[in-house]
């Protein structure tokens, strides 16, 4: 029999997720999306590829749209973290949400959290932004279905802009 | 069983959010790696590490005794091959005896977490003695080449020699015959949900349920079962929601059956989750292509005769390969009225991952060289690129050449649309340095009319269920993938009762549950399962009906049916004809389904099935683009793009469908490109492999054309493939129009652009130098 494999160090995490304070203990080498995934099990947040490639996996940190399949879970000790689940409350799914849905913001839906992770931390710090802004926020963000055209109507829409 | 369904021109109605749209963007949706694994084993596959070669010695005692390994499987436990097409099953999930591509799948483990999974590959000892490897069809079609596949002499897996009309007479009669040559790179689906599978093999029954990745339920559970040496009856197979697919989940893919086989030998449940890189690997998307395409042409602008032939570079295993190269040619016809066309079609073998289906399936280079070359000839001609197209259409109802039936064709109605939209008459020739327009057309099956597997059964099943709750549920096998094929099933069976769309419950694709449906592939769901909805509802309204005429004490024929039924001034809720209908019945299951009948399933001649369909869209766009001075960039300024649908049954899904194929177009027209060194993979991330951004995707402008065809759901044909082929040969026609060069090759990368001007100054400069000594 060969040895098992080495346990890997574990440090306590104490973050705020999605408006809670938890804690939790974490492999110092562990990523953050499979902090999401595995321990918190919000599956929202999606890998799409090997690394900071597509976006899939962004989600708030602070506010700010951070890729957190190249954030250690570690990193977040003490901070605010927010994924897609955060963003509806029991009754109500957000603006940007319902824009996404109901423009077909979303077709295969995978890449979809992370793109309105993306777009949401535009319009907290932009409310307003204009086409080239919501192109230029949403640029680490990878869709192969929509052709972009319906995802730029929708963070328009729940901009409250004309289309 | 409905097989000429009444047609029901309803008028456009506005689009409706996709049924399952809360799900995705609420992060509820489940897809296959998010499904509940935490007493799951975690796969992983070893790969081969060269090219082509004999496997030597497979040694896995190590990685079996390694503490967490519970199972490892290789070769030698699955003596079976599969394969999507019944008569071209050359593979085996894991291989056997010999590698035939880097990145082939030799040995897998299933372990107790990711790290010991990874350590157990490590201890798998392999010895494999390499073989020549070929990476491009010329190589590997040359006379001492070692064969792939023994019985594949010259390493061609299908040829296809096609003659239509009299070829020799349609070129002598033309005014204007030109030939060019074209060459089209492998790209890839690059769906953003990388592969996933998971098996739960539960020992004590025997039963084995597979969590999977597939485009066609179907199909995996039949090869499942084959690969396994299981009773299928003990196999289910359960869509999750699906990232995308375009094709790259059409067959069943070597790991999803890995994953079973792991499963049943680990007796518990695995997951297996490939990376990007492994994604890419497992590829099945468009190969790269050579095309030598000649076409006559009166002075008119009429074509006289089309000769094309076409070369595919398939990767290492046959795949949907022989329908790659049946599609090229046969798709060379359904759009324009040819009186003679030759194809020939060669597919080949090369030590590379195997090549598939992709969105547009084997029509989009070969439509890419043919609007190309016919812009080229109407321009030599002085004749506008619509002008040429208008005068080639086809009209309804017809037969091509090749068997090929044509019901409805509203390609002169987007040609219109897209002329006016762009304003093309008042700006062409005007524009400023740089900046060009370009046009081109396309057209698509709106599902395979034959079918692969000939069983005899219809072409769509679908069966819906109403009980006590008054809740409508339909039940399909169809898988959606993005495409929301579940919403169209819904709005089909909503409208032919005539009650709201929420009442309707759609539940796709369980093999426990639906009924078998033959896939998101082709097209067809629309049309085939769209109209199997509607026979499915007619017999529920039938029902219903019957049991609101008996409380109205009316006629069946004077019932409306509806949230409310009908008859004159009195009126019954819903919920009350449900309940008279259930009275000693109860429950009520109705089926609907639908077949193309024989005479729309292509020509008599070896491979004639392919391309037939009953309904073809057809699409046209125009490109305008922008070319930068000193960089040569390229930017698409805007995007106008007709296809006629026949009807829109979800406009916003319609408009939606049209841009991403446009758009993934624009990705293989300008950026796309798979490219391996030695057979390494150079391009396995989104980093290498580029596709357009948001910060460079333009405004597609969307035009909805209706030609209601006499047999599609509601007059509908298809809308998800028909525009795709049209964007590259309309971007390659712009940049003819602003900088005066025809490129032959894709994608047209600014290099390119740069090396054909560059090769322009050089030709310039040499006619001037002779012309200075003579």
């Amino acid at each position: 029999m060969h040895a098992p494999a080495q346990q890997p160090k574990k440090r306590l995490l104490r973050l705020r997720l999605n408006g809670r304070w938890r804690e939790d203990a974490v492999a110092e080498k562990q990523m953050l999306v499979d902090y999401l995934r595995e321990v918190a099990h919000l599956t929202g947040v999606k890998t799409g590829c090997d690394g900071g490639e597509c976006g899939a996996c962004t989600v708030l940190v602070d506010g700010e749209a951070v890729p957190s399949c190249i954030t250690l879970a570690v990193r977040c000790e003490g901070r605010h973290v927010e994924t897609v689940e955060g963003l509806a409350t029991q009754v109500q799914i957000s603006k940007l949400q319902q824009a996404f849905h109901e423009k077909l913001g979303t077709q295969c839906g995978f890449c979809t959290p992370g793109m309105i992770m993306a777009a949401e931390a535009l319009l907290r710090r932009n409310p307003k932004p204009s086409e080239k802004e919501i192109r230029a926020a949403l640029a680490g963000n990878l869709c192969r279905c929509t052709g972009y055209v319906k995802i730029i109507e929708s963070v328009q829409a729940a901009a409250g802009q004309a289309l | 069983m409905s097989t000429y369904p009444i047609v029901q021109c309803k008028p456009p109605r506005p689009g409706v959010p996709l049924i399952d749209g809360i799900e995705k963007v609420t992060g509820r949706a489940r897809y296959t790696a998010d499904l509940a694994h935490a007493d799951a084993l975690v796969g992983r596959i070893l790969r081969s590490p060269v090219s082509h070669g004999e496997i030597i010695r497979l040694d896995v005692s190590k990685a079996r005794r390694l503490e967490g390994v519970v199972a490892v499987v290789t070769g030698d436990d699955c003596p079976h091959p599969y394969g999507v097409l019944p008569i071209a099953m050359n593979e085996y999930p894991l291989a056997r005896g010999r590698v035939r591509y880097r990145g082939e799948p030799v040995a897998a483990v299933a372990a107790i977490d990711a790290e010991i999974a990874q350590r157990a590959l490590d201890l798998i000892e392999l010895e494999i003695k390499e073989l020549p490897a070929y990476y491009t069809s010329e190589a590997a079609r040359a006379p001492d080449a070692v064969l792939l596949h023994d019985n594949k002499l010259g390493n061609i897996e299908r040829d296809v020699h096609h003659q239509f009309g009299d070829v020799a007479q349609g070129f002598a009669t033309a005014d204007l015959v030109r030939e060019e040559t074209f060459h089209c790179a492998e790209i890839n689906h690059a769906q953003i949900e990388p592969h996933a599978s998971m098996s739960e093999f539960d020992p004590l029954t025997g039963r084995l349920t597979v969590q999977s990745v597939s485009q066609v339920g179907y199909y995996l559970h039949l090869m499942i079962a084959q690969c396994l040496e299981m009773d299928s009856s003990r196999i289910r197979v359960i869509k999750p929601f699906i990232g995308g697919g375009f094709g790259a989940r059409v067959e069943v893919l070597n790991f999803e059956i890995v994953t079973a086989l792991l499963a049943k030998s680990a007796r518990g449940k695995v997951l297996m989750q490939l990376s990007r890189e492994e994604t890419f690997i497992t590829h099945r998307a468009r190969p790269q292509t050579d095309i030598k395409l000649k076409l006559g042409m009166t002075k008119s602008g009429r074509m006289t005769a089309c000769e094309c032939t076409v070369t595919q570079r398939g990767g290492a295993y046959a795949g949907y390969g022989i329908i790659t190269i049946l599609y090229a040619g046969a798709l060379l016809q359904g759009i324009y009225d040819i009186p003679a066309v030759k194809y020939d079609g060669y597919r080949v073998y090369a030590n590379l991952p195997p090549c598939g289906a992709m969105r547009g399936h084997g029509s989009v280079d070969m439509r890419h060289a043919f609007e190309c070359l016919v812009d080229r000839m109407a321009r030599e001609l002085k004749l506008d690129p619509f002008t040429v197209r208008r005068v080639n259409l086809l009209k309804p109802p017809t037969r091509t050449l090749n068997d090929l039936v044509v019901n409805s064709c509203g390609l002169a109605e987007c040609l219109d649309k897209v002329e006016r939209a762009s304003g093309w008459r008042e700006r062409i020739g005007k524009l400023p340095p740089g900046k060009g327009l370009g046009m081109a057309c396309s057209h698509y099956v709106s599902g395979a009319a034959k079918t692969i597997h000939r069983t005899g059964e219809p072409h769509a099943v679908v069966n819906i269920k109403l009980d006590f709750d008054g809740g409508v549920t339909a039940l399909t096998g169809a898988a959606d993938i993005g495409q929301g094929s579940s919403t169209m099933v819904a709005i089909a069976v909503a409208e032919t009762l005539g009650i709201s769309l929420d009442r309707v419950r759609v539940v796709s694709a369980d093999s426990a549950v639906t009924p078998k449906d033959n896939g998101a592939y082709s097209s067809r769901i629309t049309f085939m399962v769209g109209n199997a909805a509607i026979d499915a509802a007619k017999h529920l309204k039938g029902i219903l009906v019957k049991a609101a005429a008996k409380k109205l004490e009316a006629k069946p024929e004077d019932v409306e049916c509806g949230e409310e039924f009908r008859v004159g001034q009195a009126r019954v809720p819903f919920a009350d004809v449900v309940a008279a209908a259930l009275v000693d019945e109860g429950a009520i299951t109705v089926k609907g389904s639908f077949t193309c009948p024989e005479e729309f399933q292509g020509g008599k001649h070896r491979g004639g099935a392919v391309g037939s369909t009953m309904g073809f869209s057809y699409a046209a766009q125009v490109v305008e683009v922008s070319i930068d001075d000193a960089t040569d960039v390229i930017t698409v300024d805007k995007v106008w793009v007709a296809l006629d649908c026949g009807h829109a049954i979800n406009t916003l899904a319609v408009e939606g469908q049209i841009q991403g194929s446009v758009w993934m177009g624009m990705g293989q027209a300008m950026c796309e490109e798979t490219r391996y060194l030695e057979g390494l993979p150079a391009h396995a991330s989104f980093l290498e492999y580029r596709m357009p951004t948001i910060a460079e995707s333009p405004p597609i402008e969307v035009h909805i054309v209706e030609s209601h065809d006499p047999f599609g759901p509601f007059g509908a044909k298809e809308a998800s493939e028909g525009a795709l082929a049209g964007f590259p040969p309309a971007l390659v026609n712009a940049i003819a129009n602003a900088i005066g060069i025809d490129l032959n090759e894709l994608p047209v990368t600014p290099d390119r652009v740069m090396d054909a001007l560059i090769q322009r100054r050089r030709q310039a400069r040499l006619a001037s130098a002779r012309k200075a000594t003579s």
